[in-house]
């Protein structure tokens, strides 16, 4: 038959299966001798790609400018997209295949306007004249759709391309498909879709009668009947939308249908008039018109150009779904799929495979189940009047049947099955994607070569480049391409250093190629991965660590959904320890925020909401804990501590202020008796060290959890919590009140109950400085004052300090005093007891000090500075 | 939505005059539409059936008959639960309408009996004490000592009538009944038959036969249907109402009728501190604020609609009777407080995330906030 007068005009819907299956029916039956595509010429030389054995749909092709590689264009394909179709039939067949659009150097240079409408093309667009043009419009459709009833046809469409900014182009547009739909009564345009072409397919081959509305031949649709009976309904159909709406008010249109026009001229001069044009259904009345070849050209003169490159990418499902960027416009792609490959009885094989999916994930689903959700399926379709449970019926009767009424194996199914997780692959073949090209330029522009050697690279971030680098290596790690690894920074801790192990081995390339489904730039596509990896994200600290890299690979954009998907983990997580354990990492991030100029105010918020959180929820948490709980918690709290103080630094003091709240937190932990000792002793000691309790206080309480009632276990947890560490040692040699207390209670402890305690003290102490332990082994031999009574006095006696050993011991106080002159710039002669005295207690570094603590701050750094 | 019946409806006997009787029937309420119905339904009905599914729908949603005839919707939510609903019977699978309290559920099971078989009365009241007799059949004991065992000693529970004439049973509150009570539907809904041991005799159902049960889905101390059971019914969850408004205006409509019946002061001024309570109640149960920008946990009480309205009822008590007469936060927050604290530990959490969280920084709460405090503290 490649012997018609006429071109072959089969008008589209993109990636509709029931267009896709009424394509191939056609060049089946007409063998035509080209196949003409609508899509970017300059992607002509790899069709041939598409045969390869590598190449798996989805996929795109993909047009950028080399030169700028935010300038790009996608056009996916999906195995279920009648343009796919097309190709693989005419690569199988030996046809030649040509793309007739715009060329992609024209529609990449008009772009920023509106451009892309690539594909869209199908969405004609009325513009907004008018309401009158529109009702009119419908009367006409009415006739022709539904008249014609629902043509079996293919078509309409949508538009196929993604457009680059699909936003802008979506005000003024109408859908040719809603008009239609509308016209024949349906509120979703989806659903008459659905129910005029995709069903009526499936409808024809199985069930006799379901589309009984088509008169090209319902049983016989794709064999008996001409196949092209249902272009030619929906071409009419166009036809008369586009008399009503004209262009649609996209002037594009105009142009790109006068390039499709002269395409298809050449076309039949190479080939004869036997060649098939695979477009949107909405261009197609454009392209029967006839033109003169000179006013075609006239529309093209003058287009402003760029050089751009093609390429075919990876392409996903997910991505195919108009919820994410740039969607083509299925929001099912995977139902869509399953459409197309099913060979018959759809809904029952979408039925088993969501039963399978159930079962997977632990639904007790029996076939039972599944021939009630079947049976439920087809009895609604009927009674709302369609030709076939479609989606809607087959969720409906999942959620009734399966779910039990729950919404949850719903969403899971949308997820899984209507939406789907099939990711495309390209051949190595392959032209390089822009991701690898700006990868390139950026290692070139910021003189980091890529070289297989491992070496060592240290970054001062203050500069410029080194900023940039770390930017850089930082992205290329969120993207899975880890040239550099972070290497523990050697001398310097300061933020803004870094230190970097580079090694660029072969497969990163590899990876580098991979990572090209997710954007044309190194920070587009690390900003695209980040948001996804955030949702994908499952626990608390894996958010908040993400956010972390997202300020240092400088991605601003990427965190408002990390930060959206951060306070929705946050106020869901009941767990204080995930929240507390996610606190610091969050903290450390507005700091570094801060070091890098980033903006980390909205970081701030989230984190002081954090904090609230953590607040609330740990003293509850704190309670009835065992050894291991209590010894968790005591991280968090020491954790949660330091990113207060991080946090809040600013306000420090601020009544209502977040360290103001942590410290009552503190307070009702050290006060409660149901928390273990270890915390409560903890919490008593930060306070202490923050000055926020007195050391009178401190020892009030230390009495209190040492006091007899108390089981020595307890107790000596409390000793641990609040004396562990390294600090704690010095704590009890300067404070010995407080040692006091500690000995007087281990000589209390029963011989019994001693080694029991052992362990937990030994473990306390072991932590101290050899020299901390030394100086308390002497204060406690030399023997506090009330306590064991083995204590020998040496030196002179003086009045004891309550609490403390008698006596100072003045010949080794007397020892430090020339150097003590020294340093605070006395005269000579200035000594004596009483001056003594006063320096000692003030040095507190002599090993009879008489360090009471009046000024409570803090020992630690009072000995630092003596020492 | 708009009807909210939390109430049971009694079973009585339907001879009543309709308009003499408190409640009517659903069925003699609306007999004029359904009569309508009837007449301009030309579409195919199930046996026995005396509308086609598309009218049973219609009468439930609303509409206009070609012929002019309003029908008033019955029930204002998601068509597409009726659609499933609607559906479900008319392929003879048994129909369970889970939810909370308050959403609708008795009410719209009667509807659809009144609408499918024309009776809503073949119904069974789910307590903890509903014996075995009220599901299958009882003995009338004069008769049995008197005659034996026969036909005529033997009373009919409304579920074997329902086989018997092809109608639609009703069960209310599936899940209170015992769970060995419960099975006794087991084989009532899947061989369709009754057995009657005693006789050697049994009770097919006839076309027309289905069954609608109600449940309620967050309450604690039912019994769960067994799988067995449960496979045996499509279930459908009829929703907590959809926007603020709607909610807002149950609860103050029913809190005026309540109020009246209690001889309180009508609250003109309290309608903020009712959106206040509703916009609490929702937040908490969705788990996410109102602008929908923060998620919240939630707490594990239902904090239905009918709880709002207890606890704006309250209020108003409290504002009445000890204070000045007007509807304050602090007369709602002690309420507040009780229905979402119900489990001591884990819902004062959620409670004081909420507050410190949320509360505390939104505008025009602070007395709320204050409020909440004193209450909680």
């Amino acid at each position: 038959m490649t012997g018609r007068e006429q071109p072959l005009l089969l008008g589209v819907r993109h990636h509709g299966p029931g267009s896709a299956r009424a394509v191939r029916a056609v060049l089946e039956r007409y063998e035509p001798a080209a196949v003409l595509i609508e899509g970017p010429p300059e992607a002509d030389a790899l069709v041939a790609l598409a045969a390869d054995e590598a190449m798996r749909p989805p996929v795109a092709l993909l047009a950028h400018v080399p030169a700028d590689p935010g300038r790009a264009a996608f056009w996916p394909l999906a195995e279920f997209s009648p343009e796919w179709v097309a190709m693989r039939w005419a690569l199988a067949h030996d046809v030649p295949v040509r793309f007739i659009d715009l060329p992609a150097a024209h529609s990449l240079a008009l772009g920023e306007g509106e451009g892309e409408d690539e594909g869209n093309g199908g969405e004609g667009a009325a513009g907004a004249d008018g309401r009158d043009a529109a009702s009119r419009a419908r009367e006409e459709a009415a006739e022709a759709a539904a008249d014609r009833t629902a043509a079996p046809d293919p078509d309409p469409h949508r538009d196929p391309d993604p457009a680059p900014t699909p936003d802008r182009t979506a005000e003024a547009r109408i859908d040719p498909v809603a008009v239609l739909a509308e016209a024949a009564g349906y509120d979703d345009p989806e659903r008459w879709w659905e129910d005029v072409i995709e069903h009526r397919a499936h409808g024809d081959r199985q069930r006799s009668g379901s589309g009984g509305e088509n008169e090209s031949g319902s049983g016989s649709g794709l064999r008996g009947a001409d196949p092209l009976a249902p272009f030619e309904a929906l071409a009419e159909a166009m036809t008369a939308l586009r008399e009503a709406y004209g262009v649609g008010g996209h002037d594009r249109d105009l142009v790109r249908e006068a390039h499709m026009r002269l395409r298809l001229r050449d076309a039949r001069r190479e080939f004869g008039d036997g060649v098939a044009v695979v477009c949107g259904a909405w261009h197609v009345p454009a392209l029967a018109r006839r033109t003169t070849v000179t006013a075609d050209r006239q529309l093209l003169k003058g287009l402003p150009k760029v050089k751009p490159e093609v390429t075919w990418v990876p392409w996903t499902h997910r991505r195919l779904s108009r919820h994410s960027g740039y969607g083509a416009g299925i929001s099912s792609p995977g139902w869509y799929g399953h459409l197309f490959g099913a060979p018959d009885r759809p809904i029952e094989r979408w039925m088993t495979k969501v039963a399978g999916l159930l079962r997977e994930e632990d639904y007790a689903v029996s076939s039972a189940h599944v021939i009630e959700a079947v049976r439920l399926a087809d009895a609604l379709a009927v009674m709302r009047g369609r030709p076939l449970a479609g989606l809607a019926e087959a969720g409906d009767a999942v959620r009734a049947v399966l779910g039990e009424g729950s919404d949850a194996p719903s969403a899971l199914i949308h997820d899984r099955l209507v939406v789907g997780d099939v990711l495309g692959e390209v051949p190595e073949s392959a032209p390089a994607v822009p991701l690898q090209r700006d990868i390139t330029r950026s290692q070139r522009s910021l003189r980091l070569k890529p070289e297989a050697a491992e070496r060592e690279l240290d970054l001062d971030l203050r500069k410029e480049t080194d900023a940039g680098r770390s930017r850089l290596l930082h992205r290329l790690r969120l993207l899975g391409v880890p040239w550099g690894e972070p290497a523990r920074t050697r001398a310097s801790t300061g933020t803004f250093r870094e230190s970097w192990r580079l090694r660029w081995e072969p497969e990163l390339s590899v990876r580098a190629a991979e990572a090209g489904i997710w954007g044309t730039t190194v920070e587009a596509a690390a900003t695209a991965k980040a948001e996804s990896d955030a949702v994908g994200t499952s626990t608390l600290a894996d958010v908040t660590g993400l956010a972390e890299r997202c300020l240092l690979a400088a991605l601003p954009d990427a965190l408002p959904v990390v930060m959206r998907v951060l306070t929705d983990r946050a106020a869901l997580d009941a767990d204080v320890g995930h929240l507390a354990q996610a606190l610091p990492a969050l903290v450390r991030s507005v700091r570094y925020g801060d070091v890098r100029g980033t903006d980390a105010a909205a970081l701030g918020e989230v984190a002081t909401g954090l904090a609230e959180r953590v607040f609330v929820g740990l003293p509850p948490a704190c309670t009835g804990l065992d050894a291991d709980g209590a010894a968790d918690m005591r991280n968090h709290l020491d954790a949660t501590h330091h990113a207060v103080g991080l946090l809040d630094e600013g306000s420090a003091g601020r009544p209502g202020g977040l360290r103001e709240r942590w410290a009552g937190v503190l307070r009702k932990l050290a006060e409660r008796e149901t928390v273990p000792g270890l915390l409560r002793g903890r919490a008593v000691r930060l306070l202490l060290d923050d000055g926020r309790l007195t050391p009178e206080d401190a020892e009030r309480l230390m009495g209190l959890a040492l006091s007899a009632g108390t089981p020595p276990a307890e107790a000596a947890g409390w000793i641990e919590g609040f004396a562990g560490g390294d600090a704690g040692g010095l704590l009890l040699v300067h404070d010995e009140r407080l040692l006091a207390l500690v000995d007087g209670w281990l000589a209390d402890v029963p011989a019994d109950a001693f080694t029991d305690v052992l362990p937990l003290l030994r473990r306390t102490f072991a932590e101290y400085d050899a020299g901390v332990r030394r100086s308390l082994g002497e204060l406690v031999r030399r023997g506090p004052a009330g306590a064991t009574g083995t204590a020998t006095a040496r030196g002179d006696q003086e009045a004891a300090i309550p609490g403390f050993g008698p006596g100072l011991d003045r010949d080794r106080a007397a020892a430090v005093l020339p150097t003590l002159r020294l340093l605070l710039g006395l005269p000579e002669g200035m000594d004596g007891a009483r001056d003594m005295n006063r320096a000692g207690g003030g040095a507190g570094a002599a090993g009879s000090g008489n360090g009471n603590g009046t000024d409570g701050g803090r020992p630690g750094e009072r000995t630092g500075v003596a020492g | 939505m708009s009807e909210n019946h939390t109430g049971d409806s009694v079973g009585g006997t339907g001879a009543d005059d309709s308009a003499q009787v408190l409640r009517p029937h659903a069925e003699d309420a609306f007999a004029q539409e359904l009569k309508a119905l009837a007449a301009a339904d030309d579409r195919p009905r199930p046996e026995r059936w005396r509308l086609s599914p598309w009218a049973v729908a219609t009468y439930l949603l609303g509409g206009t008959l070609p012929d002019g005839t309003l029908i008033t919707p019955k029930y204002v939510g998601p068509r597409r639960i009726v659609e499933v609903a609607v559906t479900t019977l008319a392929t003879d699978r048994a129909l369970l309408l889970l939810g909370v309290p308050g959403t609708a559920k008795t009410w719209v099971s009667e509807h659809l009996a009144a609408a499918v078989s024309g009776d809503s009365t073949l119904l069974v009241q789910g307590t903890a004490g509903t014996p075995e007799e009220a599901i299958r059949y009882g003995w009338n004991y004069a008769q049995l000592l008197a005659h034996g065992p026969s036909r005529d000693a033997l009373v009919p529970s409304p579920v074997m009538r329902a086989m018997a004439q092809g109608m639609t049973a009703r069960v209310e509150e599936l899940t209170r009944i015992p769970a060995d009570v419960q099975d006794t539907l087991i084989t009532v809904l899947s061989e369709k038959t009754l057995p009657i041991p005693e006789l050697g005799q049994e009770v097919q159902a006839v076309r027309g036969f289905n069954l609608i049960a109600t449940a309620n889905d967050r309450d604690r101390g039912v019994n769960e249907l067994s799988s067995a059971l449960r496979r045996r019914f499509n279930t459908v969850v009829l929703p907590l109402p959809a926007t603020p408004e709607e909610e807002v205006d149950i609860v103050s409509r029913r809190v005026e009728q309540i109020g009246r019946s209690l001889d309180l002061p009508p609250a003109p001024a309290g309608t903020d501190e009712i959106r206040r309570v509703v916009t609490v109640f929702r937040e908490l149960r969705d788990g996410v604020t109102t602008d929908g920008r923060t998620k919240l946990k939630s707490p594990s009480g239902t904090l239905s609609t009918a709880e709002a309205i207890s606890v704006v009822t309250n209020g108003l008590a409290l504002a009445t009777h000890f204070g000045d007469g007007v509807l304050r936060s602090g007369d709602v927050a002690a309420g507040i407080l009780g229905a979402v604290i119900r489990d001591p530990a884990a819902d004062r959490v959620v409670w004081q995330e909420y507050l410190e969280t949320v509360v505390r920084e939104r505008d025009g709460w602070k007395d709320f906030y204050r409020a909440c405090r004193e209450a909680g503290a």
